[in-house]
């Protein structure tokens, strides 16, 4: 867990006012939140990184952070989600497992002629 | 490490800071890690136009890079793990539930709609499979279009209606056709694919319509009012005298409705002199006759040196 000014020394690319913001943006939200003295776990170091990313090299506007953040936010839960189903197949008998493969496969079944 | 940062980038050696900042940019929104949580292998390439970019986006590395006094290894940022390899612990779910997912109740919602857990009453509803057919039917079928009565694979029987115009291999949609939807979720659909049959005489090309025509050895000298099968009913055509085998006449509108414009394309009619069936001594004098003060040569074109 790093303070607010190791993280600034070690990111190197914000400063503690920037940082303070996006804190207060609920951009970056961190293990121990306590205003007087938060606490960053490498997730919350990880997404300052980020975030540095965004705003700095990418030039994604201030006012667009939040919508980027969100839908980011959701395909991480999406994938959370499809790895939770994922594995939960991968532990069904094989012809469980083989069912849903061809339902996959198939999501259009053959008919044959009409004619 | 000793690749050409311009080239990783994708600027020429002159770019100025501006373009090279737009190529940088266009790259890394393409490449970030963060974004692309799917593809591992654009981590490593991220960092190559990341450690290109923090050269060349210095004027003064930048100039010393271009003397050969540096080059790009050992200029990499200080390695700090991606967003996304944390993205999906548990710990995440603080970032999650700001936005209203709470964290494990989001997946035991998902969980719900899955599997119809919990008694709320979600039960699985999901939408029928979609089936396929194919559907031969004639040139004139496709050309007019048609009112088919069809037998679906489950037994019920659908009037299907075949646009005019409707090309080979076209897909037709019926929708809410295909297999029962689950626990009142809708039917899938049915896609229904034409194969066209070959007509005898008619030929297809685009909207057009192709037709050799048999006339007579008259009609092709003296000319005349002939009657020529189109797709509709037949029609009167004029042949010009001195019409020969492979004159083409065209019979506009007579064609196939091109389905996006709504015009119809046109009828060629491509001429064919033929004989008699049984030869005709008259015929035979006669031509004897011609030939000898009418000599021509149709072959001409064939001794020709290409």
């Amino acid at each position: 867990m790093m303070t607010l000014s190791e993280v600034v020394t070690m990111v190197g690319r914000v400063d503690r006012v920037e940082l303070t913001q996006w804190i207060e943006a609920g951009w970056v939200m961190p293990e121990r939140p306590e205003p007087e003295e938060p606490r960053f776990s490498d997730l919350d170091i990880a997404r300052v990184c980020l975030i540095c990313d965004l705003r700095h090299d990418l030039a994604v506007e201030e006012e667009t952070m939040p919508l980027v953040l969100s839908l980011l936010d959701q395909i991480y839960v999406l994938r959370r989600q499809v790895n939770a189903l994922t594995a939960a197949i991968r532990q069904q008998p094989d012809d469980v497992r083989q069912a849903i493969l061809d339902l996959l496969e198939q999501p259009r079944r053959r008919g044959g002629s009409l004619g | 490490m000793n690749d050409d940062l311009y080239a990783t980038i994708g600027v020429s050696r002159d770019a100025s800071q501006e373009d090279i900042k737009r190529a940088y940019r266009k790259l890394a929104k393409e490449l970030h890690p963060d974004l692309n949580p799917d593809k591992p292998d654009v981590a490593e390439r991220f960092k190559k136009i990341t450690a290109a970019y923090d050269i060349l986006s210095d004027p003064e590395k930048r100039g010393r890079y271009d003397r050969g006094e540096i080059d790009a290894s050992g200029q990499e940022r200080p390695q700090y793990r991606y967003y996304r390899d944390f993205a999906e612990d548990p710990a995440a779910g603080r970032y999650y539930s700001r936005e209203g997912f709470g964290d494990e109740e989001q997946l035991h919602d998902f969980l719900e709609g899955l599997f119809g857990r919990g008694g709320r009453g979600s039960r699985v509803r999901a939408r029928g499979a979609d089936v396929s057919y194919t559907l031969p039917i004639s040139f004139l079928e496709a050309a007019k279009g048609a009112k088919k009565r069809v037998t679906m694979g489950d037994g019920r029987t659908i009037d299907l209606t075949i646009p005019p115009g409707v090309h080979d291999r076209q897909m037709l949609r019926l929708k809410g056709q295909g297999m029962p939807g689950f626990d009142g979720g809708p039917p899938g659909d049915a896609y229904v694919e034409v194969h066209i049959q070959p007509h005898p005489f008619f030929e297809r090309k685009d909207h057009n319509v192709h037709l050799d025509l048999p006339i007579t050895l008259t009609e092709a000298v003296l000319g005349g009012k002939v009657e020529v099968p189109t797709i509709d009913s037949p029609v009167t055509m004029t042949v010009p005298k001195g019409s020969n085998t492979g004159t083409v006449l065209r019979l506009r509108g007579r064609g196939i409705v091109d389905q996006r414009s709504g015009q119809r394309g046109d009828q060629y009619v491509r001429l064919q002199v033929v004989l008699p069936e049984t030869p005709d001594p008259e015929l035979e004098a006669f031509a004897r006759r011609w030939a000898e003060t009418h000599a021509y040569d149709p072959r001409a074109d064939l001794r020709r040196p290409s």
